[in-house]
This record gives C-alpha cells, structure tokens and sequence, in this order.
C-alpha cells in the first residue's frame, strides 16, 4: 500500500508560511467591508491556530467565538474579526496574570527564592543567567544556586552565567545532593543579606518519577530554610514543544506547585500556542519570554503583543 | 486526555458496521477522529490533512471483510499507510568503510546534539571504530567542557581548540587530528542554532563545505510541535542532511513531529535517543513511531502476527469451548502451540499498549511455558480432557516422564483449575462482554 508514493509534499513546502499572510488580508478584507468573512477563511484561521501550537480543542473554541461574534454582528463592515479574535486570545492569557514580580514582594519576603523546573534543554540555565541579570539590573542582590549536580559540565555553564550577570553563585561539585545545594545557597543569601535567590535545577522527563520526587525534597528544603520559599516556581518551557507541554505543565504542578510559566525560543518560528492550554488548566501566568541566547534576551510577556506576533509572518 | 484510537473508531463506526462498502458518509466520523488524533499528536497541520484526504481515497468502496469491522479497516490502513511513510525499514548509518567517516550533528538549541554525540561514539566504539569527539559548539557556555567530560567518561578523546572563535577551524583540525592519532570517526558536535539566524546558518554550511561530512545527522527534539515542518526544511535546505535522530523519546510524547519531519524532507529518521545515560540510544524503527503516533503501542502489528498464525478455526472452535466451559489441557496445549509460533511470550507481551514498559525489566519466562508444553505432553488423553482423574500416583508419573518435579505438576494442575473458575465467569453477562473485546482485540 504505497498510498504516499505520488504524493506532491512539495506543494506543501512551499505554502507552510504563506498562510498567515493570506488570513490577514482576507480578514482585513472584511473590515472594509468588501467580502464576507466565510467557511474557507474560517478554516484558513484554524490552520493558523492550529499550526501555533495551540491545540485543535482551542483552536475549535476560538473559531466556534468568531462564528457566533459574525452572526450578531449583522452589519460585517462594522466588525473588524481579526481584533475580536486577537481580543479573545489575549484575555484568555491575562486571566491568571500576576505582572511582573515587583519589589515590594521581593522586600517582603527577602530572600524571595525562585525555582526554576523544567524537561531536558529547555532554556532553564540560561533563563536563569537572564533573570539574575534583570534583577541584579534594577538595583537587587542576587544569588543563584547551581542545582543541578547531574548534567556534565551544568556547574561550569551556570558559573558563566553568574559571571556574566556579575552576581553570586553557589554549587557543590557535580554528583551531590541537589537539596545540600539549595540548602546551602538560601543560607548564603541569608547570610549576605541578598534580596533574591534563583535555584536551577537538572532537566527532568515528567515521566521520572525519582526525579520528580526530587523536586518535592527541593522545595521542602527550601521552606526548611526560608519560610514560605519557593515563592515563586517558574515552568520554562521550550517555544517549539508541542500538545507534550500540557502534560508537562500538569506534571510539573503536581510536584511543584506551579506560580509561572517561562516560554523560550521565541526568536524562532515557533509561536509557543500550548501556552493557551496550559494557562487555562494550570491557572498559571507566563511571565517571561525568552528570545535569543544573549543575557538581555528575556522580556516581560505581554499577551497583546504575543497574540498580534501569531498572525505574523515571520 | 486522549482515549484510545481504536476505542474512538469504534466508536465512531459502531454504525457502520454490518455495512458491506465504506462510503463517504460513513467514515466521515472516523476520519475526524483520525485527524485528532494526529493532531493532538503534534502531526503538522497540512501533512494531517494531505495523510487523511489519501486515507479517504484509499479506503472508500472497500469492501469490509466479515471478520473485521470497519474501525478495523480503517485502523489497519491507516497504521499502513503510517509506517510506509515513517519509511517502511529501518536505515543504517552511513560509514565508510575504509578511510574516515565524518558525522556531522545539526539541530536547535536543546535538541540534544551534545549528549547524543557522546552516545553515538559510545556506540560506535562499541562496533570496532575509533571515534573522535570534535567540540565545535563555540558559543553555549561550557558546552564545549560538557562535550569533555562526556567524553572522558566513554573513553572517547575529545578534540577542540580552546578560547578559539573559529568553529569551521576546529572541525577541519579535528579532522586532521584524527587522521594522525588513528582515530576513524570523526563526531562533530555543533552549536543549536536557529533556523532563522542566517549567520549560525552560514556557519553550519560551511562546516559541511570543509570537511565534507559522510553523514549529516539533523538531532530533534521528539516534543517538537507544529513547526518542526519549519525548522527541519529550512536545515535541509541548507545542509542536505542524511538523516534525523528522535530524542527525549523515554518521555511520553506521541512524537508526530517524526511524520511531519518524513513528509517534507523525505530523509530517514535513523536513530532515536531514549535517556540522559550514555547507553540509551537505539536503531530507530519506523513502524513502532507508526503505533505510538496512533496511541497504540505495537497492537496493530500483534494483530498481523496473530492473523498469520492463528488458525481462524481452531480460534473459534477455542471460543466454543470457552463459551461452553469445556476448556481443557488438550486445548492448552493447542494454545501453547500458536504462541510458540508466534515467537517468544516476551515479545508478544510487549507489543501489548502499556505492556512493554511494565514487562521491560521483568523476567518473562519463556522456558516456564515449555515447561508447561512438557507437562502437558506427559498426561494421557483422558487425563488431559479429563483433569479431574490426575491422582497423586499419575501425578507422580507425569513428573517422572516430563523431568519435572512433582510440585511443578501440582502447580500446574492448580493454576488450571483457577483457569477454568475465571472462564466459567466468562459466562457471566460482563464475562461475554470481555470475551467479546477480545474477539474484537483478535482480529484488530
Ligand atoms: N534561540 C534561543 N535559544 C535559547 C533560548 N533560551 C535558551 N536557549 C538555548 O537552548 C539551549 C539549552 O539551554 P539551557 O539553558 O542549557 O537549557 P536547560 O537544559 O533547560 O538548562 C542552549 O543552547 C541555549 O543557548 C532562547 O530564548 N532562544
Ligand atoms: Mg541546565
């Protein structure tokens, strides 16, 4: 059964991106009131959705929203579709939206202790590098921890990190006790009086349960030392992963009690559209986004704009 | 989450059958179904639709077979079709033969480029070539002392240039390094780069120029959505790659990236990497992503096993005796029999969904089912029909005559005796149920 033999992929190749082009001159179209929005540009929406990540349930939700919004709508040149669409994403987003971490927090519960979780390779170190260097920046004392005494040579790339954002790191040589590590580093930042600590930990598969459970010991160490602590536990979540992050995500939670999503890789093609999903089960907020290897490549996350980027071209 | 495929079509199609011919209409629900299923498995978009609408054409007007429903059909041609474009057969990795092989590793950030490098000289060493590690990834911080440390513990030697700038140097020297040290395989590990980023593209480009690589490995991510069609094209037609290595597959996704990946760069997927330890990386096989696209570990090939070689007869006649509570040892040994032609329990078990991890570790005994063959072998015909006669003196002799102790003959006896008590519950109203979902399980 050759079924794929005489099968033109290459009709395909070429028209991935063009998509999203289409889809915007088409509903702009509607705007000014020249064609009716109709089921070919519906399912050319979808496709958009779709091929971001955002999952064929939500992508069916938003379209059944704008099928419903152009039926009241009677007059469509009043209608401007693509806004009603991008309105109704970026709510979705801001539901469980917390802003930024503000310094009044951070005063508050000094060390405030941020635990960064996520699967193998997914921008945690680097993230980390980056938030050490945002906050050292608007005036904070910052200490990291190098938890993740698994990965070969994890202790030397987070060092770079440290030095590169000119703030304090601690670690213990590769092969100990994740916990000894978090353990000590919040009793150096109480000791020097640093206002924030973020933890690294090793990537894990959701699907280790050893591992998993070894985040659970983390965290208890962690409020052993510091009462309250982890304040905040971040998700950092690779932008090319697919429908995989959801269960990610509930994995996660189950473990550690999620506070924060971080999306990485954003510089790429990938649009990161799991997130949807995630913050609507998890009732999390994305927090940051990270958007190219250097130390100032992270950004507040801002769903307006994130939401305008998916029906972009690249 | 997602229910089994299977369970949906049949759902879906529970109409359907007893319907001669599959039409248009009658599918409509089942190929929907099929399209969630891909897509919830991160197939791309387009190649879902393509895959599906060839299906479709595929399976209308066939006519469907007594013995297999029409979900089954549809289960069947779709997994076909599946595995044809996974690429049927499995694809070995291109060594030259004599002179030096040049690996060349490509891939986004995180892919897992470093530790697959280091695992695939691990490997390799293991088949009689001498490996060299190259570390050309010049910009991640330590990924060049990850490389060495990797390297160290496989006893792979591990070249680079340190503090240098020049990745395309670093490959061409290790090249020559090699060449003077022995060394016959060359494994290049270079920095994850976005597609996008022109420069770092460059870059990987004129590495391949320099050293003029046997074999181009693009290493993904196997959680990798909707735009892996994006990233793997835009590699491909940069470099040409000669085939794609699957990792992160000892996680729980449904990987249809490694579909979306096949359709529009027509390479083979050559390896997959299964864990964080330097030994897990394994021959990819094609039919095996089919099924775990589809949700359905190996099942689909259990069925063609057991359709060959079960005899749909005897499996009736079997069903009979299930039904009548007549079940005796001479139909246990029949039943011994086909799985022994089937290949080993182990094996079989294994291409059960959720059963191969289960039993990956565990001790499935295949010497325990010839034990029971030769056990059974020892009793008369009248003792086998009718286990109600096997006294302790006969019990003796079937020891005796079948090398076995006695306490294996009793154990045997009394494990069939709870055997039969849990067929009898067959009989019940869910007993027929169940027995009903494994006729259904049969023929598949
Ligand atoms: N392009 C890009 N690469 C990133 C980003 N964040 C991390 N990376 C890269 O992804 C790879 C894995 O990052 P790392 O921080 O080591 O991941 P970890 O294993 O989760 O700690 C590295 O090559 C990073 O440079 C990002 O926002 N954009
Ligand atoms: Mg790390």
């Amino acid at each position: 059964m050759k079924l794929f033999k005489n099968i033109n992929f290459d009709k395909l190749k070429d028209g991935l991106d063009k998509t999203r082009e289409k889809i915007v001159n088409r509903i702009s179209e509607t705007v000014s009131g020249k064609a009716n929005i109709d089921e070919a540009t519906l399912e050319e929406l979808e496709e958009i959705l779709i091929t971001s990540d955002i999952g064929l349930e939500t992508a069916m939700e938003v379209i059944e929203t704008t099928r419903i919004a152009l039926k009241r709508e009677q007059d469509r040149s009043k209608l401007n579709v693509l806004e009603v669409i991008q309105n109704e994403l970026a709510s979705a987003l801001d539901r469980y939206s917390e802003g930024p971490i503000d310094k009044i927090e951070i005063e508050k519960f000094k060390p405030y202790v941020i635990l960064i979780v996520g699967v193998n390779g997914a921008g945690k170190t680097t993230t980390v590098g980056k938030l050490a260097y945002n906050f050292k920046q608007s005036g904070l004392k910052v200490v990291i921890g190098s938890a993740d005494t698994f990965r070969a040579a994890a202790n030397e790339q987070l060092e770079i990190w440290a030095q590169r954002a000119g703030v304090e790191i601690v670690q213990k040589e590769s092969g100990s006790d994740p916990s000894a590590v978090a353990f000590d580093t919040l009793n150096v930042a109480k000791r020097t009086n640093a206002d924030i600590v973020l933890i690294d930990t090793a990537g894990r598969l959701h699907t280790k349960n050893n591992l998993m459970e070894e985040l659970k010991k983390i965290r208890k160490v962690l409020g052993k030392v510091v009462e309250n602590a982890p304040h905040d536990t971040f998700l950092v979540v690779d932008g090319n992963t697919g429908q995989n992050a959801l269960i990610q995500a509930r994995e996660f939670e189950k473990f550690t009690d999620l506070t924060g999503l971080i999306v990485t890789k954003l510089d790429g093609t990938a649009k990161g559209g799991v997130i949807f999903q995630i913050c609507a089960e998890q009732k999390v907020p994305v927090r940051y986004i990270g958007v190219g290897e250097k130390i100032d490549d992270l950004q507040d996350f801002d769903s307006k704009k994130y939401v305008k980027a998916l029906f972009e071209l690249q | 989450m997602l229910e089994d495929l299977t369970l949906k079509l049949e759902k879906a199609l529970k109409k359907v059958t007893g319907q001669v011919r599959l039409n248009e209409e009658n599918i409509s629900d089942s190929l929907r179904e099929i399209r969630r299923v891909l897509l919830d498995a991160d197939v791309n978009y387009k190649v879902a639709k393509k895959f599906i609408d060839n299906v479709k054409e595929k399976a209308l007007g066939k006519e469907v077979l007594v013995s297999v429903t029409p979900g089954q059909l549809i289960t069947k041609i779709i997994y076909d079709e599946l595995t044809q474009l996974m690429g049927g057969q499995s694809s070995e990795l291109g060594l030259n033969p004599s002179g030096p092989t040049v690996i060349l590793m490509v891939g986004l950030q995180g892919s897992g480029k470093t530790t697959f490098s280091a695992k695939l000289a691990r490997y390799l060493s293991e088949r009689k070539r001498k490996p060299l590690l190259t570390a050309a990834d010049i910009y991640r911080p330590a990924a060049i002392e990850q490389l060495k440390q990797l390297g160290s513990k496989i006893n792979v030697p591990v070249f680079t240039i340190d503090g240098s700038k020049d990745a395309v140097k670093i490959a061409k020297d290790s090249v020559a390094y090699a060449k003077e040290n022995g060394l016959d395989t060359i494994i290049i590990d270079t920095a994850g780069r976005l597609h996008v980023d022109d420069n770092l593209m460059n870059e990987v480009a004129s590495i391949k120029e320099t050293v003029k690589p046997t074999e181009i490995l693009f290493i993904v991510d196997s959680m990798t959505g909707q735009d892996a069609v994006n990233s793997a094209k835009a590699f491909h037609d940069r470099v040409d790659f000669d085939g794609v290595v699957l990792t992160k597959l000892d996680g729980d996704t449904r990987g249809g990236c490694a579909l979306s990946i096949k359709a529009v760069v027509e390479k083979p997927i050559k390896f997959a990497s299964l864990g964080e330890k330097l030994d897990s990386i394994e021959v990819f096989y094609p039919e095996r992503m089919a099924s775990r696209i589809l949700g359905k570990g190996d099942v689909v090939s259990l069925v063609e096993k057991a359709q060959q070689q079960f005899d749909e007869k005897e499996t009736e006649d079997l069903e009979q005796k299930l039904l009548a509570n007549k079940f005796d040892f001479e139909d246990f040994l029949k039943q011994i029999k086909m799985i022994k032609k089937m290949g080993s329990l182990k094996s079989l078990l294994g291409m059960v969904p959720g059963m191969s991890s289960a039993i990956k570790d565990a001790d499935v005994d295949d010497n325990q089912l010839i034990k029971v063959e030769s056990i059974i072998q020892s009793m008369t015909r009248d003792e086998r029909t009718n286990p109600k006669v096997l006294n302790g003196s006969r019990r003796k002799r079937i020891a005796r005559g079948s090398g076995n102790t006695i306490q294996e003959v009793n154990r045997l006896i009394k494990q069939f005796g709870e055997m039969q008590k849990m067929m009898k519950r067959f009989n019940s109203k869910s007993g027929r149920k169940m027995l009903g979902n494994m006729k259904n399980f049969r023929y598949n």
